[in-house]
């Protein structure tokens, strides 16, 4: 099978669903001739004409609301929001306009949406592009979210996104983009609420997120390495979740780490780590560990910052300890 | 007012049916308040029904409006049902929106509704997407953004006259400027001139008398065949004057309002009454005729209340549904 990366697997979802859909269109700032910083959406505009790929000014309350009022009448925006961070401008066009329209009005109108964004620190870009803000939105009944963890579920999960009539927001990793990974050529959709189970394993589970799928990947090849069977799954989509393929492996390992790039305070890791210690709390031999981005402003040093994400080695050091029965507090 | 020809006496009528039943809608709403036989709070409409129905009767059902936390009379001016908006207002299972939108909420997308907003100038941006996909879909229908003074003041109406000037879309930004922003007078909380804002935007802007049923609905008509042909956007201001307080509740307001400017709109300044004396001096319909108007539209309303208070409220399943569009 072909590989390609992240960004071109986006650039294919896009282009693909305008070509089957006419009502498909997308807008945000520099998505045109610049194709985004990341070069996400080169050569859309070539082929669909700027009525259909917008180039906006820099105004993210105002694009998003246009997004939502052309999507509540037969339209089908895809939003491109630069950088997470800046979703903190959009909240009230997301959360209180789209997020609440379907339900405000019994029904009758819907909000086809979606709001492609990022998350991701290591990127030395400071505290206001670094940001990994998904658990926000999955606090809002009525929006999806969901996390592609390679360029075969970017792919897949945009083109689910688009042909959702709900509003949907997709966090891309921007350190990603130019991963490569195997993606075949003909057509495929990944369902949303069906968690992958990337690697099977007996002694822990490790769920992880979207970055945080390759550290958990890469810290069950170093426990391999000790003697121990990690299993790894990521959930793909966190609104829904997924949470049965969770709660299956973890009645079999007895032993959990959720690993998620979002702040540790009230985020990813906090909801499905509950979930474990409601539903599965009498199959537990250790208490479910979270890990996740440090509870502190992204700061800009190398330094500093690389200490603020989970490493594969953190989270193999945290499965060892849990699984010789160590008493462990998380960091 | 401009002279008349007969030739316009359904439509005059029909204006002055429309604005009478926004006027019965919102005194039965109020008492309803004030009897505590309604839950919650709303806005009250009443004074401002000119605007609606001047700005509505240009439209056609498939063009679309938003509208406001003071939104009753959008709808009702949209063709709005009072039945649906009774037990809308009542939290029924049959009101617009099943119960589950409210007064602040109320949408009713068969007549181009796309919903009252509860957040000030929160719709503003929905108003010009509609515009924008109504012409990505090669339909002429135009989009009137209603939203009143105080969202003068939210930065996104700025953001998105921009990119509605810039695209050329067919959306009118209809100001009703009430003179009141909540608890605050319009002039402690904008600075300069209001059609200012949007001329700098290179759009071109209006004010009308917004008391005046037939003036804007003149101005109305022209800007909407002007949209329609692709020459909008265009900004209104219509001089407007809320006859309540903010809300049903706001009774006590003399420390930001005197009794004396309240008394002096409501006599001489009211959209109604000054219409119905034109038409009867016109000759277009005597005072008994637009009496018998009145009465009818009081006996819907009356019928409607009464239909509303007997109707179901949802079923408690109904809470969880409709929070997702449930795959087709």
């Amino acid at each position: 099978m072909r590989s390609i990366s992240l960004s071109q697997a986006v650039n294919e979802a896009i282009a693909e669903e305008m070509r089957r859909d006419e009502s498909v269109f997308l807008i945000g700032e520099d998505v045109a001739e610049a194709g985004t910083p990341f070069k996400v959406t080169s050569g859309l505009v070539e082929e669909f004409g700027t009525d259909r790929v917008i180039d906006t000014p820099i105004a993210e309350p105002g694009f998003v609301g246009i997004a939502v009022g052309a999507a509540m009448t037969g339209t089908r925006p895809i939003v491109d929001i630069m950088f997470g961070d800046f979703l903190f401008l959009v909240m009230d066009q997301l959360c209180n306009q789209a997020a609440k329209t379907h339900y405000m009005s019994g029904g009758k109108l819907k909000v086809p949406l979606v709001l492609r964004t990022n998350l991701g620190a290591t990127r030395r870009a400071g505290a206001q592009h670094s940001q990994s803000l998904h658990a926000l939105v999955a606090h809002i009944p009525g929006l999806k979210v969901a996390l592609p963890s390679s360029a075969y579920e970017a792919k897949g999960l945009l083109k689910s996104a688009i042909r959702d009539d709900n509003p949907v927001v997709i966090f891309e990793d921007k350190l990603m983009y130019q991963d490569k990974a195997p993606v075949p050529e003909d057509e495929y959709l990944i369902p949303f609420g069906r968690s992958e189970v990337l690697r099977e394993g007996s002694d822990v589970t490790l769920v992880g997120t979207s970055s945080m799928r390759q550290v958990c990947e890469k810290a069950a090849d170093l426990l391999a390495g000790g003697g121990i069977d990690a299993e790894v799954i990521d959930p793909r989509t966190i609104a829904p979740l997924d949470e049965d393929t969770i709660l299956r492996s973890v009645r079999k390992t007895s032993r959990a780490i959720v690993v998620d790039e979002g702040h540790r305070n009230y985020g990813v890791t906090a909801e499905i780590a509950s979930r474990i210690g409601e539903k599965a709390f009498y199959h537990l031999d250790a208490p479910v560990i979270r890990l996740g981005a440090m509870d502190v402003p992204v700061p800009f040093s190398p330094a500093l910052e690389d200490l603020t994400v989970p490493t594969p080695e953190g989270v193999a050091e945290c499965a060892r300890r849990i699984v010789s029965g160590e008493h462990v507090h998380a960091p | 007012m401009p002279a008349t020809g007969k030739i316009n006496t359904e439509s005059y009528m029909r204006m002055y049916r429309q604005m009478v039943r926004i006027r019965e809608f919102e005194d039965t709403a109020n008492q309803l308040y004030l009897s505590a036989r309604m839950p919650g709070i709303t806005h009250m409409y009443s004074g401002q029904e000119a605007v609606a129905v001047g700005i509505c009767e240009a439209l056609r059902v498939t063009d679309r409006i938003t509208s406001t936390h003071r939104g009753h009379g959008h709808c009702i001016a949209k063709g709005g049902e009072f039945k649906a908006m009774f037990c809308e207002l009542l939290g029924k299972e049959e009101g617009y929106c099943r119960g589950k939108g409210g007064s602040m909420h109320i949408a009713d997308q068969l007549n181009g509704n796309l919903g009252a907003n509860a957040i000030v100038g929160g719709s503003t941006g929905i108003a010009t997407g509609s515009a924008l996909s109504a012409r990505m879909l090669g339909t002429d229908d135009i989009t009137v953004c209603f939203f009143g003074d105080g969202a003068t003041a939210q930065g996104i109406w700025y953001e998105v006259m921009n990119m509605a000037a810039l695209w050329k879309l067919p959306v009118i930004y209809a100001c009703e400027n009430n003179g009141y922003s909540e608890y605050t007078r319009t002039d402690e909380i904008a600075s300069g001139s209001i059609g200012a804002r949007a001329e700098a935007f290179g759009i071109e802007s209006h004010q009308v008398d917004g008391q005046d049923v037939l003036a804007v609905n003149d101005l109305a008509a022209r800007l909407v065949e002007r949209a329609r042909k692709g020459e909008g956007p265009f900004f209104v201001e219509l001089m407007t004057y809320r006859f309540h307080g903010h809300h049903v509740g706001d009774i006590n307001r003399d420390y930001y309002r005197a009794k004396s400017e309240e008394t002096a709109w409501m006599e001489q300044r009211d959209p109604i009454l000054n219409f119905g004396n034109w038409l009867s001096e016109q000759g277009i319909a005597s005072a008994e005729e637009l009496e018998s108007v009145n009465a009818e539209v009081r006996a819907d309303a009356e019928a409607a209340v009464e239909y509303a208070f007997s109707a179901r409220f949802p079923d408690a399943s109904e809470v969880g549904k409709h929070v997702y569009v449930e795959a087709s």
